[in-house]
Protein backbone atom coordinates (compact mmCIF):
# COMPACT_ATOMS: atom_id res chain seq x y z
CA UNK A 1 0.00 0.00 0.00
CA UNK A 2 1.29 3.53 -0.63
CA UNK A 3 0.91 5.83 1.36
CA UNK A 4 2.47 7.79 4.70
CA UNK A 5 5.09 5.79 6.45
CA UNK A 6 4.00 3.53 9.50
CA UNK A 7 7.05 1.77 11.43
CA UNK A 8 5.92 -0.73 14.37
CA UNK A 9 7.03 1.74 16.95
CA UNK A 10 4.22 3.81 15.84
CA UNK A 11 1.89 0.72 15.68
CA UNK A 12 2.39 -0.14 19.60
CA UNK A 13 2.21 3.94 20.22
CA UNK A 14 -1.47 3.88 18.83
CA UNK A 15 -2.11 0.59 20.21
CA UNK A 16 -1.24 1.73 24.16
CA UNK A 17 -2.93 5.16 23.21
CA UNK A 18 -6.02 3.49 22.40
CA UNK A 19 -6.15 0.80 25.17
CA UNK A 20 -4.98 3.21 28.29
CA UNK A 21 -7.24 6.37 27.19
CA UNK A 22 -10.08 4.85 25.49
CA UNK A 23 -10.04 1.14 27.08
CA UNK A 24 -9.95 -0.43 23.52
CA UNK A 25 -7.86 -3.36 22.97
CA UNK A 26 -5.86 -4.52 19.82
CA UNK A 27 -3.09 -5.22 21.19
CA UNK A 28 -3.55 -9.17 20.92
CA UNK A 29 -5.02 -8.78 16.92
CA UNK A 30 -2.46 -9.99 14.40
CA UNK A 31 -0.14 -7.33 13.56
CA UNK A 32 0.41 -7.65 9.66
CA UNK A 33 -3.36 -6.92 9.01
CA UNK A 34 -3.80 -3.87 11.81
CA UNK A 35 -0.54 -2.70 10.02
CA UNK A 36 -2.50 -2.46 7.18
CA UNK A 37 -5.77 -1.21 8.46
CA UNK A 38 -3.68 1.84 9.91
CA UNK A 39 -1.78 2.34 6.88
CA UNK A 40 -5.59 2.45 4.78
CA UNK A 41 -6.58 4.68 7.57
CA UNK A 42 -3.70 7.44 6.62
CA UNK A 43 -4.28 6.84 2.94
CA UNK A 44 -8.25 7.61 3.06
CA UNK A 45 -7.88 10.17 5.40
CA UNK A 46 -5.07 11.88 3.81
CA UNK A 47 -2.56 12.26 6.47
CA UNK A 48 0.97 13.80 6.41
CA UNK A 49 1.86 11.07 8.51
CA UNK A 50 1.77 9.07 12.17
CA UNK A 51 1.91 12.30 14.41
CA UNK A 52 -0.96 14.09 12.64
CA UNK A 53 -3.25 10.81 13.38
CA UNK A 54 -1.98 10.69 16.63
CA UNK A 55 -2.40 14.42 17.72
CA UNK A 56 -6.07 14.13 15.72
CA UNK A 57 -7.08 11.05 17.53
CA UNK A 58 -5.62 12.77 21.00
CA UNK A 59 -7.60 16.51 19.71
CA UNK A 60 -10.32 15.80 18.02
CA UNK A 61 -13.94 14.81 19.29
CA UNK A 62 -15.44 11.77 17.21
CA UNK A 63 -11.56 10.73 15.49
CA UNK A 64 -11.64 7.63 17.90
CA UNK A 65 -14.65 6.66 16.36
CA UNK A 66 -13.19 6.64 13.26
CA UNK A 67 -9.71 5.30 14.10
CA UNK A 68 -11.92 1.74 15.73
CA UNK A 69 -14.05 1.53 12.57
CA UNK A 70 -11.15 1.35 10.18
CA UNK A 71 -9.23 -0.68 12.09
CA UNK A 72 -11.79 -3.40 12.21
CA UNK A 73 -12.98 -4.58 8.83
CA UNK A 74 -16.43 -4.24 8.46
CA UNK A 75 -16.14 -6.05 4.77
CA UNK A 76 -18.99 -9.07 4.56
CA UNK A 77 -21.73 -9.73 2.07
CA UNK A 78 -24.90 -11.63 2.63
CA UNK A 79 -24.86 -15.42 2.10
CA UNK A 80 -20.89 -14.97 2.08
CA UNK A 81 -20.08 -18.72 1.05
CA UNK A 82 -23.53 -19.92 -0.02
CA UNK A 83 -22.49 -24.04 0.94
CA UNK A 84 -21.98 -22.85 4.35
CA UNK A 85 -25.62 -21.50 4.18
CA UNK A 86 -26.87 -24.74 2.58
CA UNK A 87 -25.55 -26.54 5.25
CA UNK A 88 -27.40 -24.42 8.31
CA UNK A 89 -30.43 -24.50 6.15
CA UNK A 90 -30.52 -28.30 5.75
CA UNK A 91 -28.56 -29.55 8.91
CA UNK A 92 -29.16 -27.14 11.82
CA UNK A 93 -32.11 -25.59 11.24
CA UNK A 94 -34.32 -28.75 11.32
CA UNK A 95 -32.35 -29.59 14.95
CA UNK A 96 -32.75 -25.51 15.75
CA UNK A 97 -36.30 -26.09 14.97
CA UNK A 98 -37.03 -28.27 18.01
CA UNK A 99 -36.64 -25.92 20.04
CA UNK A 100 -39.24 -23.48 21.84
CA UNK A 101 -37.47 -20.65 21.40
CA UNK A 102 -33.96 -20.47 19.14
CA UNK A 103 -31.55 -17.69 20.40
CA UNK A 104 -28.36 -17.27 17.42
CA UNK A 105 -25.60 -14.93 18.42
CA UNK A 106 -23.68 -13.13 15.52
CA UNK A 107 -20.52 -12.36 17.14
CA UNK A 108 -18.31 -9.44 15.28
CA UNK A 109 -21.03 -9.59 12.92
CA UNK A 110 -20.33 -6.02 11.11
CA UNK A 111 -22.96 -4.20 9.10
CA UNK A 112 -25.39 -7.00 9.32
CA UNK A 113 -24.95 -9.09 6.22
CA UNK A 114 -25.18 -12.20 7.51
CA UNK A 115 -27.26 -11.40 10.59
CA UNK A 116 -30.08 -10.81 7.19
CA UNK A 117 -29.53 -13.81 5.64
CA UNK A 118 -29.48 -15.90 9.06
CA UNK A 119 -33.69 -14.23 9.74
CA UNK A 120 -34.26 -15.24 5.79
CA UNK A 121 -33.00 -18.32 6.25
CA UNK A 122 -35.33 -19.00 9.88
CA UNK A 123 -38.17 -17.80 7.77
CA UNK A 124 -37.72 -20.12 5.43
CA UNK A 125 -38.03 -22.73 7.88
CA UNK A 126 -40.65 -21.57 9.60
CA UNK A 127 -38.58 -20.65 12.92
CA UNK A 128 -38.38 -16.97 12.51
CA UNK A 129 -41.39 -16.39 15.04
CA UNK A 130 -39.98 -18.18 18.25
CA UNK A 131 -35.98 -16.99 17.09
CA UNK A 132 -34.20 -13.81 18.41
CA UNK A 133 -30.60 -12.90 16.75
CA UNK A 134 -28.31 -11.00 18.89
CA UNK A 135 -25.85 -9.22 16.74
CA UNK A 136 -23.32 -7.66 18.27
CA UNK A 137 -20.02 -5.67 17.42
CA UNK A 138 -16.84 -3.73 18.90
CA UNK A 139 -18.02 -1.01 16.16
CA UNK A 140 -21.04 1.25 17.59
CA UNK A 141 -21.65 2.59 13.88
CA UNK A 142 -22.26 -0.63 12.23
CA UNK A 143 -24.53 -1.49 14.62
CA UNK A 144 -26.84 1.50 13.49
CA UNK A 145 -26.60 -0.08 10.45
CA UNK A 146 -28.50 -3.43 10.95
CA UNK A 147 -31.14 -1.47 13.06
CA UNK A 148 -31.89 0.43 9.40
CA UNK A 149 -31.67 -2.36 7.25
CA UNK A 150 -30.52 -0.93 4.40
CA UNK A 151 -27.21 -2.21 2.14
CA UNK A 152 -26.35 -1.37 -1.28
CA UNK A 153 -28.53 -1.67 -4.01
CA UNK A 154 -25.46 -2.33 -6.21
CA UNK A 155 -24.58 -5.68 -4.50
CA UNK A 156 -28.06 -7.11 -4.59
CA UNK A 157 -27.72 -9.06 -7.70
CA UNK A 158 -24.44 -10.60 -6.02
CA UNK A 159 -26.25 -11.44 -3.14
CA UNK A 160 -29.27 -13.06 -4.75
CA UNK A 161 -26.88 -15.27 -7.02
CA UNK A 162 -25.26 -16.21 -3.35
CA UNK A 163 -29.18 -16.89 -2.02
CA UNK A 164 -29.78 -19.22 -5.26
CA UNK A 165 -26.73 -21.02 -4.63
CA UNK A 166 -27.30 -21.71 -0.75
CA UNK A 167 -30.78 -23.44 -1.83
CA UNK A 168 -33.02 -20.57 -1.99
CA UNK A 169 -36.11 -20.82 -3.83
CA UNK A 170 -37.74 -17.59 -3.54
CA UNK A 171 -37.12 -14.30 -5.60
CA UNK A 172 -34.78 -12.73 -4.04
CA UNK A 173 -35.73 -9.26 -4.24
CA UNK A 174 -39.39 -10.07 -2.52
CA UNK A 175 -37.46 -9.65 0.81
CA UNK A 176 -36.55 -5.72 0.02
CA UNK A 177 -37.62 -2.29 -1.30
CA UNK A 178 -35.59 -0.73 -3.79
CA UNK A 179 -35.41 3.12 -2.85
CA UNK A 180 -32.91 4.93 -4.80
CA UNK A 181 -29.01 2.90 -4.62
CA UNK A 182 -30.08 1.29 -1.43
CA UNK A 183 -32.17 -2.04 -0.43
CA UNK A 184 -34.27 -1.79 2.64
CA UNK A 185 -35.34 -5.13 4.37
CA UNK A 186 -38.40 -5.72 5.75
CA UNK A 187 -38.88 -4.54 9.04
CA UNK A 188 -40.10 -7.84 10.49
CA UNK A 189 -36.33 -9.24 10.29
CA UNK A 190 -35.12 -6.20 12.03
CA UNK A 191 -38.20 -7.30 15.09
CA UNK A 192 -36.64 -9.88 15.80
CA UNK A 193 -32.67 -8.96 16.05
CA UNK A 194 -31.21 -7.17 19.23
CA UNK A 195 -28.26 -4.77 18.19
CA UNK A 196 -25.82 -3.94 20.65
CA UNK A 197 -21.91 -3.80 21.33
CA UNK A 198 -19.81 -5.83 22.48
CA UNK A 199 -16.13 -6.20 22.58
CA UNK A 200 -14.66 -9.76 21.99
CA UNK A 201 -11.54 -8.82 23.84
CA UNK A 202 -12.61 -7.81 27.02
CA UNK A 203 -16.62 -8.17 27.20
CA UNK A 204 -18.20 -11.04 28.66
CA UNK A 205 -20.69 -13.95 28.33
CA UNK A 206 -24.51 -12.41 28.43
CA UNK A 207 -26.49 -15.38 27.40
CA UNK A 208 -27.03 -18.31 26.35
CA UNK A 209 -27.21 -19.65 22.70
CA UNK A 210 -28.27 -22.42 20.72
CA UNK A 211 -25.80 -21.29 17.64
CA UNK A 212 -23.07 -19.00 17.79
CA UNK A 213 -21.55 -17.36 14.52
CA UNK A 214 -18.55 -15.87 14.05
CA UNK A 215 -16.62 -15.98 10.56
CA UNK A 216 -14.20 -14.20 9.53
CA UNK A 217 -13.53 -12.64 13.00
CA UNK A 218 -10.91 -14.23 14.58
CA UNK A 219 -8.49 -14.25 11.78
CA UNK A 220 -7.64 -11.13 12.99
CA UNK A 221 -6.60 -12.48 16.36
CA UNK A 222 -3.42 -13.74 17.76
CA UNK A 223 -3.56 -17.45 18.64
CA UNK A 224 -4.19 -16.45 22.43
CA UNK A 225 -6.95 -14.21 22.30
CA UNK A 226 -8.75 -16.73 19.78
CA UNK A 227 -8.23 -19.11 22.85
CA UNK A 228 -10.22 -16.82 24.96
CA UNK A 229 -13.16 -16.07 22.62
CA UNK A 230 -13.37 -19.67 21.80
CA UNK A 231 -13.40 -20.12 25.42
CA UNK A 232 -16.34 -17.95 25.72
CA UNK A 233 -18.10 -19.02 23.34
CA UNK A 234 -17.61 -22.59 24.67
CA UNK A 235 -19.35 -20.80 27.79
CA UNK A 236 -21.96 -19.38 26.10
CA UNK A 237 -23.48 -22.11 24.08
CA UNK A 238 -26.02 -24.84 25.40
CA UNK A 239 -25.29 -28.15 25.39
CA UNK A 240 -25.48 -29.79 21.63
CA UNK A 241 -25.66 -25.83 20.67
CA UNK A 242 -23.50 -24.94 17.64
CA UNK A 243 -20.43 -23.17 16.87
CA UNK A 244 -19.98 -21.71 12.95
CA UNK A 245 -16.21 -20.25 11.76
CA UNK A 246 -15.00 -18.71 8.77
CA UNK A 247 -13.97 -21.43 6.22
CA UNK A 248 -10.10 -20.94 7.00
CA UNK A 249 -10.65 -20.93 10.53
CA UNK A 250 -10.19 -23.90 12.94
CA UNK A 251 -11.03 -24.61 16.93
CA UNK A 252 -8.66 -28.03 16.35
CA UNK A 253 -5.49 -26.33 18.50
CA UNK A 254 -7.77 -24.57 20.71
CA UNK A 255 -8.28 -25.56 24.41
CA UNK A 256 -12.18 -25.90 24.31
CA UNK A 257 -11.78 -28.35 21.11
CA UNK A 258 -12.03 -31.30 23.28
CA UNK A 259 -15.50 -30.24 24.06
CA UNK A 260 -16.93 -29.68 20.68
CA UNK A 261 -17.19 -32.50 17.62
CA UNK A 262 -17.08 -31.11 13.76
CA UNK A 263 -20.60 -31.38 12.87
CA UNK A 264 -20.06 -31.01 8.99
CA UNK A 265 -17.54 -32.58 7.29
CA UNK A 266 -16.95 -29.88 4.52
CA UNK A 267 -18.30 -26.48 5.94
CA UNK A 268 -16.92 -25.25 9.28
CA UNK A 269 -19.26 -26.13 11.90
CA UNK A 270 -19.38 -27.83 15.59
CA UNK A 271 -21.45 -29.09 17.81
CA UNK A 272 -21.29 -28.73 21.54
CA UNK A 273 -20.67 -32.11 23.59
CA UNK A 274 -23.39 -33.05 26.57
CA UNK B 1 29.17 -7.46 -2.95
CA UNK B 2 30.79 -10.27 -1.14
CA UNK B 3 27.70 -10.23 1.30
CA UNK B 4 25.70 -10.44 -1.57
CA UNK B 5 27.22 -13.62 -2.35
CA UNK B 6 26.89 -15.00 1.18
CA UNK B 7 23.01 -14.54 0.85
CA UNK B 8 20.56 -17.42 1.52
CA UNK B 9 17.32 -17.45 0.19
CA UNK B 10 14.69 -18.97 2.64
CA UNK B 11 11.54 -17.94 0.52
CA UNK B 12 10.09 -17.21 -2.80
CA UNK B 13 6.42 -15.69 -3.77
CA UNK B 14 4.74 -15.88 -6.89
CA UNK B 15 2.16 -13.91 -8.18
CA UNK B 16 -0.21 -14.62 -11.32
CA UNK B 17 -3.14 -13.40 -12.84
CA UNK B 18 -4.67 -14.80 -15.80
CA UNK B 19 -2.41 -16.60 -18.31
CA UNK B 20 0.10 -17.59 -15.67
CA UNK B 21 -1.25 -21.16 -14.94
CA UNK B 22 1.15 -22.98 -17.04
CA UNK B 23 3.93 -20.99 -15.25
CA UNK B 24 3.14 -21.55 -11.93
CA UNK B 25 2.51 -25.45 -12.32
CA UNK B 26 6.45 -25.54 -14.42
CA UNK B 27 8.26 -23.91 -11.19
CA UNK B 28 5.94 -25.97 -9.09
CA UNK B 29 7.79 -29.28 -10.56
CA UNK B 30 10.96 -27.91 -10.96
CA UNK B 31 11.13 -26.34 -7.14
CA UNK B 32 13.66 -28.82 -5.68
CA UNK B 33 13.16 -29.94 -1.86
CA UNK B 34 16.17 -27.34 -0.58
CA UNK B 35 14.09 -26.26 2.56
CA UNK B 36 12.35 -23.22 0.59
CA UNK B 37 9.02 -21.77 2.11
CA UNK B 38 7.22 -20.98 -1.59
CA UNK B 39 4.10 -18.84 -1.89
CA UNK B 40 1.64 -18.78 -4.30
CA UNK B 41 -0.63 -16.04 -5.55
CA UNK B 42 -3.00 -16.80 -8.16
CA UNK B 43 -6.10 -14.64 -9.53
CA UNK B 44 -9.02 -17.09 -9.19
CA UNK B 45 -12.93 -17.79 -8.66
CA UNK B 46 -13.94 -19.28 -5.44
CA UNK B 47 -13.61 -22.89 -5.75
CA UNK B 48 -14.68 -24.32 -2.58
CA UNK B 49 -13.06 -27.77 -3.56
CA UNK B 50 -9.33 -26.68 -4.20
CA UNK B 51 -9.17 -27.85 -7.40
CA UNK B 52 -5.48 -26.08 -7.81
CA UNK B 53 -4.31 -27.34 -5.16
CA UNK B 54 -4.51 -30.30 -6.50
CA UNK B 55 -3.35 -29.72 -9.49
CA UNK B 56 0.28 -28.30 -7.99
CA UNK B 57 0.26 -30.96 -5.20
CA UNK B 58 0.32 -33.78 -8.50
CA UNK B 59 3.05 -32.29 -10.37
CA UNK B 60 5.28 -30.80 -7.07
CA UNK B 61 7.73 -32.82 -5.16
CA UNK B 62 6.89 -29.64 -2.35
CA UNK B 63 3.56 -30.67 -0.21
CA UNK B 64 1.01 -28.28 -0.81
CA UNK B 65 -1.25 -26.52 1.62
CA UNK B 66 -4.14 -24.25 0.96
CA UNK B 67 -3.43 -21.73 3.95
CA UNK B 68 -5.41 -21.92 7.32
CA UNK B 69 -5.51 -18.99 9.33
CA UNK B 70 -2.36 -18.93 11.64
CA UNK B 71 -1.15 -21.61 10.01
CA UNK B 72 2.58 -22.26 10.70
CA UNK B 73 5.41 -21.39 8.10
CA UNK B 74 7.73 -25.03 7.04
CA UNK B 75 10.47 -25.11 4.50
CA UNK B 76 9.63 -27.38 1.52
CA UNK B 77 6.17 -26.59 1.43
CA UNK B 78 3.85 -24.27 -1.61
CA UNK B 79 1.53 -21.91 0.33
CA UNK B 80 -1.49 -21.62 -2.02
CA UNK B 81 -3.65 -18.47 -1.02
CA UNK B 82 -6.98 -19.35 -0.31
CA UNK B 83 -10.07 -18.07 -2.28
CA UNK B 84 -11.50 -14.88 -1.22
CA UNK B 85 -8.64 -13.91 1.56
CA UNK B 86 -5.37 -11.72 1.79
CA UNK B 87 -3.01 -13.95 2.84
CA UNK B 88 -0.26 -11.94 5.01
CA UNK B 89 3.15 -13.12 6.37
CA UNK B 90 2.47 -12.29 9.53
CA UNK B 91 5.60 -13.33 11.00
CA UNK B 92 8.75 -15.60 10.05
CA UNK B 93 6.83 -18.69 11.36
CA UNK B 94 3.05 -18.17 10.66
CA UNK B 95 0.64 -16.48 7.99
CA UNK B 96 -2.48 -14.49 8.34
CA UNK B 97 -5.36 -14.15 6.66
CA UNK B 98 -7.39 -11.01 6.09
CA UNK B 99 -10.90 -11.00 4.64
CA UNK B 100 -10.57 -7.04 4.00
CA UNK B 101 -11.66 -4.64 1.12
CA UNK B 102 -10.31 -6.05 -2.46
CA UNK B 103 -7.23 -4.54 -3.31
CA UNK B 104 -7.12 -3.75 -7.08
CA UNK B 105 -10.48 -5.88 -7.56
CA UNK B 106 -8.73 -8.58 -6.51
CA UNK B 107 -8.70 -11.18 -2.87
CA UNK B 108 -6.24 -12.29 -2.53
CA UNK B 109 -4.24 -9.57 -3.83
CA UNK B 110 -0.65 -9.92 -4.51
CA UNK B 111 0.41 -6.17 -3.62
CA UNK B 112 -0.83 -7.57 -0.16
CA UNK B 113 0.59 -10.91 0.00
CA UNK B 114 4.16 -9.12 -1.72
CA UNK B 115 4.70 -6.47 0.88
CA UNK B 116 4.30 -8.34 4.02
CA UNK B 117 6.14 -11.01 2.70
CA UNK B 118 8.69 -8.14 1.62
CA UNK B 119 8.70 -7.01 5.76
CA UNK B 120 9.23 -10.54 6.77
CA UNK B 121 12.09 -12.03 4.20
CA UNK B 122 13.95 -8.81 3.42
CA UNK B 123 17.05 -10.03 0.85
CA UNK B 124 16.26 -13.09 1.80
CA UNK B 125 13.35 -13.23 -0.28
CA UNK B 126 12.50 -13.52 -4.11
CA UNK B 127 9.43 -12.37 -5.82
CA UNK B 128 8.14 -13.58 -8.86
CA UNK B 129 5.16 -12.18 -11.10
CA UNK B 130 3.66 -13.37 -14.32
CA UNK B 131 1.01 -13.00 -16.64
CA UNK B 132 -2.04 -10.90 -16.19
CA UNK B 133 -4.83 -8.46 -16.80
CA UNK B 134 -4.45 -6.46 -13.95
CA UNK B 135 -2.15 -3.91 -12.08
CA UNK B 136 -2.12 -5.85 -8.74
CA UNK B 137 1.86 -7.18 -8.03
CA UNK B 138 3.78 -4.45 -9.46
CA UNK B 139 3.69 -2.40 -6.24
CA UNK B 140 4.17 -4.81 -4.60
CA UNK B 141 7.23 -6.60 -5.78
CA UNK B 142 8.70 -3.09 -5.70
CA UNK B 143 9.09 -3.18 -2.57
CA UNK B 144 10.25 -6.58 -2.45
CA UNK B 145 12.73 -5.25 -4.56
CA UNK B 146 13.50 -2.34 -2.70
CA UNK B 147 13.81 -4.28 0.88
CA UNK B 148 16.30 -6.50 -0.77
CA UNK B 149 14.82 -9.21 -2.18
CA UNK B 150 15.24 -10.40 -5.96
CA UNK B 151 12.58 -9.55 -8.13
CA UNK B 152 11.90 -11.70 -11.68
CA UNK B 153 9.47 -10.66 -14.11
CA UNK B 154 7.71 -12.58 -16.87
CA UNK B 155 8.86 -11.28 -20.39
CA UNK B 156 5.62 -9.29 -21.19
CA UNK B 157 6.23 -10.70 -24.89
CA UNK B 158 6.21 -13.86 -23.94
CA UNK B 159 2.87 -13.65 -21.51
CA UNK B 160 -0.62 -14.53 -22.66
CA UNK B 161 -1.44 -11.75 -21.10
CA UNK B 162 1.30 -9.04 -20.71
CA UNK B 163 -0.53 -5.75 -18.91
CA UNK B 164 0.96 -7.17 -15.18
CA UNK B 165 4.60 -7.55 -16.08
CA UNK B 166 4.76 -4.90 -18.23
CA UNK B 167 3.60 -2.75 -14.77
CA UNK B 168 6.12 -4.55 -12.81
CA UNK B 169 8.61 -2.98 -15.53
CA UNK B 170 7.50 -0.01 -15.61
CA UNK B 171 7.75 0.85 -12.27
CA UNK B 172 10.99 -0.56 -11.67
CA UNK B 173 10.36 -3.09 -9.73
CA UNK B 174 12.40 -6.21 -12.06
CA UNK B 175 16.10 -7.20 -11.41
CA UNK B 176 15.86 -9.81 -14.17
CA UNK B 177 12.89 -10.27 -17.06
CA UNK B 178 12.68 -13.76 -18.48
CA UNK B 179 10.73 -15.23 -21.01
CA UNK B 180 7.62 -17.50 -19.37
CA UNK B 181 8.94 -20.58 -20.39
CA UNK B 182 12.68 -20.28 -18.94
CA UNK B 183 11.42 -18.68 -15.51
CA UNK B 184 11.44 -22.00 -13.81
CA UNK B 185 15.13 -22.79 -15.02
CA UNK B 186 15.98 -20.05 -13.70
CA UNK B 187 14.66 -20.26 -10.20
CA UNK B 188 16.18 -23.34 -9.87
CA UNK B 189 19.72 -22.06 -10.74
CA UNK B 190 19.25 -19.23 -8.12
CA UNK B 191 18.31 -21.38 -5.45
CA UNK B 192 21.32 -23.77 -6.42
CA UNK B 193 24.03 -20.90 -6.29
CA UNK B 194 22.16 -19.28 -3.26
CA UNK B 195 23.03 -15.57 -5.02
CA UNK B 196 21.06 -13.92 -7.87
CA UNK B 197 21.77 -14.14 -11.31
CA UNK B 198 23.29 -11.08 -12.93
CA UNK B 199 23.77 -11.03 -16.32
CA UNK B 200 27.36 -9.96 -17.52
CA UNK B 201 27.67 -6.48 -19.05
Amino acid sequence: MEGPILTDENLTLLLDELYQSYGYDFTSYARASLKRRVSRLMMLEKLNGFSELFYRLRHEDDYLKKVVGELTVNVTEMFRDPTFFRALRESVLPILATHPFVRIWHAGCASGEEVYSMAILLEEAGILEKSLLYATDLNPAVIENIQKGIFPLSQMRQYSENYIASGGKKDFSSYYTAKYEYAKFDGRFKKKMIAATHNLVSDRSFNEFQLILCRNVLIYFDKDLQDRVLTLFNDSLEKLGFLALGSKENLRYSSVAKSFSQFSIKEKIWRKGI
Amino acid sequence: MAQRHLRKFKAIVVGGSAGSLEIVLKIAEALPLAGIVCILVVHRRNDPDSALAHLIAAKSKLKVREVEDKETIAGDVIYLAPPDYHLLVETDVNFALDASEKVHFSRPSIDVCFESAAAIYGDALIGVLLSGANADGAAGLKMIRDAGGFCIVQNPATAEVPYMPQQAINQDAADEVVDGGEIHKFIVEMLQRNTPIRKQN
